[in-house]
């Protein structure tokens, strides 16, 4: 299972790949969506690592747009709670993540994506 | 095993953490990982293996990943990594490509964790290696890549129950190394001198380079004078003669 707080944290790691390289474009992605125990020390403690943009990108490709376009200064529960449904509770079950410098394609099957490299791609 | 790594990766206590579980296999200890309420992504490389960790439905994210190959994460995402019994694979090649050769993915492994780990946090790797130059070469390429810490070994004079865990920290700020376990023998691995072939040889053979005899003259006078003590009868008498070779008949 591919969550958000996941894709948010890939980057491409093929060869040669170092600029503009994250976040992976989703494709063909089939989601679904499961309850998970709500933490917010935990998603509060996490805002630091998040790509904000990304993250509001990735939700709104997946059809979640619960999410504000900015980081807003004052966090309230409120947001903590539409974070924790997107970051931890909406999977990511079949489709592909696609790099978008060298285009190279991730696979994602039964919700494990293959992060395999071929050999000449293998910094 | 998973929780001495927890014990060993020495998390701050109530504050929810992400960690990493590389190799993370059918989900052993992902499963322990959950219990202790952690957030997780955890790599394979064997489809198989993570099959059966989707199965036994797991919190945490699987990747199907070659770990030799690096990792693509963002600088600084995890407070944490553990590892049960995984990098010693690293110590096989698979192919020729250069790429495939041991240190060669020994670096590209730990540069890429490096950067995934947050500063500061540790990484506990649990593996079995078969001699001390794998732990040589293994924190050797470790500590190039920026990684503190050392190894650090659970009941050293058991054969079953030894444990080697690497220990690495990133950024420093004081950090020790933890003690490994076991009563009497509690030392790290570094400090004990390497076991050598040569030492255990000498002393059976003279200057000259010759193996000397184990039942020399010495040896049978105490003998002798064991058997007279215990009342042994017809001990022969010690004379000149007493250990001497017999002349070759011809």
């Amino acid at each position: 299972m591919v969550r958000l707080i996941t894709h948010n944290l890939l980057a491409c790691h093929a060869k040669g790949c170092t600029t503009n390289n994250f976040p992976l474009q989703l494709k063909d992605v089939t989601i679904e969506l499961r309850e998970a125990e709500f933490n917010p020390d935990f998603v509060s403690g996490f805002l630091s690592r998040l790509e904000w943009t990304a993250l509001v990108n990735a939700a709104k490709e997946l059809g979640d747009t619960s999410l504000p376009p900015e980081l807003p200064d004052m966090v309230d529960d409120d947001l903590l709670k539409n974070l924790h449904h997107v970051l931890l509770e909406i999977h990511i079950d079949e489709g592909s993540m696609i790099c978008p410098n060298c285009g190279h394609s991730y696979p994602i099957s039964n919700g494990i994506p293959n992060m395999l490299l071929a050999e000449h791609e293998i910094g | 095993m998973t929780y001495r790594a927890l014990e060993l990766l020495n998390l701050p206590p109530d504050e929810p953490a992400f960690l990493l579980d590389i190799g993370c296999g059918s989900g052993l200890s992902g499963e322990i990982l959950d219990e202790e309420g952690y957030n997780w992504i955890g790599v394979d490389v064997a489809p198989s293996m993570l099959e059966v960790a989707l199965e036994r439905e797991v919190e945490g994210d699987l990747f199907l990943q070659d770990i030799g190959q690096g990792f693509g994460f963002r600088p600084g995402s995890f407070d944490g990594a553990i590892s049960i019994s995984v990098i010693q694979w690293l110590l096989n090649a698979e192919t020729s490509h250069p790429t495939s050769s041991p240190p060669h993915r020994l670096t590209r492994f730990f540069t890429t964790l490096h950067s995934a780990l947050r500063n500061p946090s540790r990484a506990i790797l649990q593996f079995y290696p078969t001699s001390d130059d794998q732990i040589q070469l293994i924190t050797s390429i470790a500590q190039k890549a920026g990684f503190g810490g050392g190894v650090v070994v659970d009941y050293p004079n058991s054969k079953k129950a030894k444990k080697v865990f690497l220990c690495l920290f990133v950024g420093s700020g004081g950090q020790q190394i933890p003690k490994g376990l076991d009563g009497e023998d509690t030392e790290v691995q570094e400090g004990r001198a390497a076991f050598e072939k040569r030492r255990e040889k000498s002393g059976k053979k003279d200057k000259n380079g010759k193996r000397r005899g184990i039942k020399d003259k010495d040896w049978i006078l105490k003998k002798k004078e064991l058997y007279r003590q215990r009342g042994k009868e017809s001990v022969p008498r010690d004379s000149k003669y007493t250990a001497r070779k017999r002349k070759p008949v011809f």
